[in-house]
Parts: C-alpha cells; sequence; structure tokens
C-alpha cells in the first residue's frame, strides 16, 4: 500500500480512536480544548471514540469504521501487519521534522525505515496512592505486590493482559534467579511465574480498572487506595478534590507507552487525518496534550510552550537516555522482542493467563 | 385462497420470516461455523481452516468451566430469589389488594423499567460502595462481588417475574378457590392442591425471562462484581481482548446450550403449553 503524495482539502469529517484525553474538546474542562480550534480551522469535524485498552482500539480499528488511532506500542504491530493501517508519507506533515530523533524509525513504529504514523508522546505507568490511607509514601511496586496484603481488599490494577508485564518487571529487579531482563520477552517459567505474582495480588484486588473513569470512581469513593495507573487520572482525582492522591514512579522502574497516531487503510478522510497528525503534533497543541495527560510530548519545539516551566525537564521529554529506561508496551511474540531467541510467549498465551489470573 | 389474499398473506410473513431466517438464524449460523476457525496468533486476523480446537479448550480448560458453573449458579439464584420474592407479592396483588392498590402496585413493578439498566447498575454500585448509603446506614455492606451481582441482577429482572406470575394469579377464577375451602380444604392446602399447578406456567415464563438475562448478562458484574468475572466477560475478554473470535464464538455455544436445556426441561414440565 502507497502512502498518501498529498493532502487535499478535509472531507469535513474526522472520526478517530483516541485513549482518554488525547482529543479534548472542553466537555470535560473548558479551558482543555485542542479539538474546537482544529475544527474551526480545517473544517473537519472531529468524532472521538475512546479507547480504553489496546486491545480494544485494535478491535475497533479493524471494523474499517475510524480515520486513525493513537496507537501505544502493544498496538502498532498488530495494525501494521493485519494491514489495519497504512504507511504514513512523513512529508505531508510539517511538524515531523522536529519531532525527538528517539521516537523515529523505531520498532514499534516503523517497518524497513517506512514510518506508519507520526510520534504523539510517551510516559510511565504510574503508582497511585491515597495520602489519607496510604500513609507510608511507597516507592517500590511491592506495595501493589508482595505488600499488597496491607490493603487487602483496596489494591487495583489494569485490566489487560499485558499488565503482566508490570509483574514481570518487579520480578526482574526481586527475583533476579529468574533471569528476566524484558518485561515483554518471558519464557513459559516466567510467565508462570508472574503468574503466580498477580495470582497471589489477586487476593488484594478490590476490582481491576481498563475504563479509566471507572479508576476515578473507585478511588473518590474508597473502593481502590493504591495501584497502577496514569497521570491524566491523578488530575482527574485531583481536580474534583474529593480524595487526595499521590502518583510515584517506583524505583523498579516502570512499564510505559510510547504512543503513535496512525492512518486507517480504509480512511474515509485521509486528508482530514493528516491535517489533525499535523495539528496534534504542532508545538502548542502538543504542550497541552502532554501536560494535560502527564506524557512527556514527542514534539521538541512543545517544550518551548508548556505552562509549567520545567514540564520537559520534568518528564525528561528529550532525554534519550531516560527514554530508553522505561518499558514501552510491546505486543510479546514466540520471536523474542528482546532479540534473545524464539522461545518466548506470545500474546495469546498472555490473555490465556490473564483469564486465568482474574479465575 | 384467492390471489390477492395470497399476496396480502406475503406481504404480512415475509418481513417477519425473513428478519427471523436472515438476521436471527443467519447470525447464529454464523457464530456456530465461526467456533471451528482460527485466528493468526500476532495479528489476531482470522484464519479461515477448519479446527476443533476451539470446542475442545472450552471443554477442557478448567477456566472456562469454573466460570460456566459460576455463571449457571447466579443464574438459577437470581431466579429462585426472584420467584421467592414474586409469588408472595403478587399473590397479594391479584387476590388480597383492593384494586385502587393493585393498580399502585402494578406501577410501582414496572416503573423501574423504564430507567436505563446503566442508571440501575450505577445506582448499586453507589449504593454498596463501601462508603455508601448503605453502609452509613447499617454499617454493613457486601462490597463488590458476586453477592452483589446477584442483588443487583435480581433488582433488575424482578419485574420481568413479577408480571407473568401476577397475570397467572389474576386469572385463577376466585370460584375455584371459594370451591375449594367449601370442600374443607384449608387455606395451604388450597394454594398447594389448586392455585400452584394454575400459576406454575406463569412463574416458569418468568424465569425463561430471569435465567436468559442473568446468563447473558457481563455489564452488571463489570459494575459491581469487583474482580468477579462471569462467562459473558470471559467471551467478552476473548472477543476484544484476545481478539480470538473463534474461541469466543465456542464460548458462545456455552450459555445457548444452558438456554435450550432450560427451555426443554420447562417444556417437559408442560408450563410452556398455556403461556
Amino acid at each position: 500500500m502507497e502512502p498518501l503524495s498529498a493532502v487535499g482539502n478535509g472531507e469535513g469529517q474526522l472520526n478517530i480512536i483516541a485513549w482518554a484525553g488525547y482529543a479534548e474538546d472542553g466537555s470535560n474542562d473548558k479551558t482543555i480544548d485542542w479539538v474546537t480550534p482544529f475544527e474551526k480551522e480545517t473544517g473537519c469535524q472531529v468524532n472521538v471514540k475512546l479507547g480504553n485498552t489496546s486491545d480494544e482500539m485494535v478491535q475497533l480499528m479493524r471494523t474499517g469504521q475510524y480515520d486513525g488511532v493513537s496507537a501505544s506500542g502493544d498496538a502498532t504491530l498488530r495494525l501494521i501487519y493485519a494491514g489495519d493501517v497504512a504507511p504514513v508519507n512523513t512529508d505531508l506533515v510539517p511538524n515531523y521534522a522536529t519531532i525527538s530523533d528517539f521516537l523515529k524509525d523505531k520498532s514499534w513504529n516503523s517497518v524497513d525505515g517506512q514510518m506508519y504514523g507520526i510520534p504523539h508522546g510517551w510516559g510511565a505507568n504510574l503508582l497511585m496512592y491515597n495520602l489519607e490511607v496510604v500513609r507510608d509514601a511507597p516507592n517500590s511496586w511491592g506495595a501493589v505486590f508482595d505488600g499488597a496484603d496491607k490493603y487487602k481488599g483496596k489494591v487495583t490494577a489494569y485490566d489487560s493482559p499485558i499488565y503482566i508485564a508490570d509483574a514481570a518487571l518487579y520480578l526482574s529487579k526481586t527475583k533476579p534467579e529468574l533471569g528476566i531482563k524484558d518485561p515483554y520477552s518471558l519464557t513459559s517459567e516466567q510467565l508462570n511465574a508472574a503468574t503466580d505474582l498477580l495470582k497471589a495480588q489477586r487476593e488484594n484486588v478490590s476490582e481491576y480498572w481498563s475504563d479509566y473513569t471507572k479508576e476515578v470512581q473507585a478511588f473518590e469513593s474508597g473502593t481502590s487506595v493504591i495501584g497502577t495507573t496514569w497521570q491524566v487520572i491523578a488530575n482527574t482525582i485531583g481536580s474534583a478534590n474529593k480524595v487526595q492522591v499521590n502518583t510515584v514512579l517506583p524505583k523498579e522502574g516502570s512499564t510505559g507507552w510510547s504512543d503513535t497516531w496512525m492512518v486507517s487503510s480504509k480512511a474515509a478522510h485521509p486528508n482530514c487525518m493528516y491535517k489533525w497528525m499535523n495539528w496534534i503534533t504542532s508545538p502548542e497543541v502538543n504542550a497541552q496534550v502532554a501536560e494535560y495527560f502527564g506524557e512527556a510530548p514527542a514534539q521538541t519545539k512543545a517544550c518551548e510552550h508548556t505552562t509549567e516551566k520545567d514540564f520537559c525537564d520534568i518528564f525528561h521529554a528529550t532525554d534519550s537516555d531516560y527514554a530508553a529506561q522505561i518499558h514501552y508496551w510491546t505486543t510479546p511474540q514466540t520471536q523474542c522482542v528482546d532479540g534473545s531467541g524464539d522461545n518466548c510467549t506470545a500474546y495469546d498465551e498472555w490473555v490465556d493467563k490473564w483469564q486465568q489470573i482474574k479465575g | 385462497m384467492s390471489v390477492r389474499r395470497r399476496i396480502g398473506l406475503a406481504f404480512l410473513l415475509v418481513p417477519p420470516l425473513a428478519w427471523l431466517v436472515v438476521a436471527y438464524l443467519g447470525s447464529l449460523a454464523v457464530l456456530l461455523v465461526s467456533a471451528f476457525w482460527s485466528t493468526n496468533s500476532f495479528t489476531g486476523a482470522v484464519v479461515h481452516r477448519f479446527t476443533t480446537d476451539n470446542i475442545v479448550r472450552v471443554f477442557s480448560d478448567a477456566v472456562f468451566r469454573i466460570t460456566t458453573v459460576r455463571t449457571i449458579s447466579v443464574a438459577l439464584l437470581v431466579t429462585v430469589i426472584c420467584i421467592v420474592l414474586a409469588v408472595p407479592l403478587a399473590l397479594y396483588m391479584a387476590k388480597v389488594a383492593s384494586p385502587r392498590l393493585r393498580l399502585l402496585l402494578v406501577i410501582a413493578v414496572t416503573t423501574p423499567l423504564w430507567a436505563s439498566y446503566l442508571v440501575k447498575a450505577y445506582a448499586w454500585r453507589m449504593l454498596l460502595s463501601p462508603e455508601g448509603p448503605l453502609s452509613w446506614a447499617s454499617g454493613y455492606t457486601p462490597g463488590y462481588g458476586l453477592t452483589a451481582t446477584v442483588i443487583t441482577l435480581t433488582y433488575l429482572w424482578l419485574p420481568y417475574m413479577i408480571i407473568p406470575v401476577f397475570a397467572a394469579f389474576d386469572r385463577v377464577p376466585d370460584s375455584l378457590i371459594d370451591a375449594s375451602s367449601d370442600l374443607g380444604a384449608s387455606d395451604f392446602s388450597t394454594l398447594r392442591m389448586v392455585v400452584a399447578p394454575l400459576v406454575f406456567p406463569g412463574i416458569a415464563a418468568g424465569s425463561i425471562f430471569t435465567f436468559s438475562l442473568s446468563l447473558g448478562d457481563y455489564i452488571a458484574v463489570t459494575i459491581v462484581g469487583g474482580k468477579t468475572q462471569l462467562l459473558g466477560n470471559v467471551i467478552y475478554g476473548q472477543l476484544v481482548t484476545a481478539n480470538n473470535q473463534p474461541l469466543a464464538a465456542a464460548l458462545s455455544i456455552i450459555p445457548l446450550a444452558a438456554i435450550i436445556l432450560y427451555l426443554l426441561a420447562m417444556r417437559r414440565t408442560g408450563a410452556l403449553e398455556n403461556v
């Protein structure tokens, strides 16, 4: 399939699948709105469908009813190889030029040097806790694994097989004898160890979340007091001000995401989609999104436009060494994704394990 | 039959029959057929190659077995609780209450049906939350889990039990009850030997609603079920999370079979003959 050769006039409509917080039109917070200015400028009416998990996004994209998606690394390759997304002509997206070099031509967003999207931003999954209940300022994922019984029945976890990687990452630091090097490249034995850890965690779990509003509500109602989160969720809870929460990047490091806007191979409105990709990665808008969502912007020039001056420093936005330390979501494959061999467990095995964990 | 009448009949019957065959039976057939396909384990795309692996897995995997037992138990429990709650209420409504009170009760029973399913489920989520009204008023809440799921489902489906049972009681002629007591039967004997056989079809009809609705439900459990999963969640997980449509289709055969078995069991009791 050939990428688009020129961007024409907008088609008047744009249907996108996005993570919560990526396409705000002011309906959640009147001051948070970068969709309306886009609609005014391009005439493309934006219809946003929120995706709660990467799996859901893949499923939605497969319907062919959407023009594009903000895909994380555990969805991108599945979309590319299934032919659901089209290669992207980066020359047609002027803002692509100043995007961080360490996000270009990566294994999760390109094939053979052909980009399949425009990088949007990246960040780490964080540990969030209720300040009133959790008073010892945890800085280890142990608080939701080995030490989780302290908050029995109040722990929450992300409801997706990819969360197994969080357990694997924790085991790689606490049980070196297992030999886990990359949380997405697990042998059967390592996968079983992570599964056992998560089964033990389940005893202490109140509920799993995949819908981010569910986690917001669970923390606000006291159903959950500690667990994995995204910064945007902590911000939402913070703005309602019903409970006080804190987020921390634990000492074991973290799993995270690196998101890419991709164009559907069946896009009915490709011109609007290209305009959107350029809009969302423009310095001002990319800064807005990054600050609202709580992630590092992909656009290097965004750092000049953040309201918080040292925002990019806090999120290490242009620090390629730091970026390399986050274990980005990626789809586990038999051919180990870290290149260590071909005896790794594939994603469908992770799905089966996840269902076993949930019982 | 005249030609005109034939044409008229065809006009009348073709749309519903087409709907039944194409949309209803057709989609069921697609479901059954796709249970025998497989997927590309990486992209999740469906591969049209015949295999019985999915069916074998559905019956051999412990997770699916446990979830099936849990789901059917929930459906049966919800049905039993609905019957226990509905029978006395329906009896009172049909035979004891004044016409005015009866009307009020019928309205009270059916009004919740006007509210959205989600609103009702979320209302229970609020009610049962650790710091919610129930725990505030009584100091106790079952919290989110199986108990909360059964309570919520019972609440959601209770009207579907009350209405047919009420209708069945309503149809029992008062003269039969009078005759029974004239012949010396106690109230309890009259209920047991005269009324019960007559309202049983109504209870059976209601139970088909409550059983099948509970069996297929997977939304209430995600709202109030805490970390519990039912068969619907496993099917949803295989379809959306795992992108494994064939396995999801194979799993869907379980509730389908359960409903068919339940209907056959009800038919054996003769309950379906005069619903």
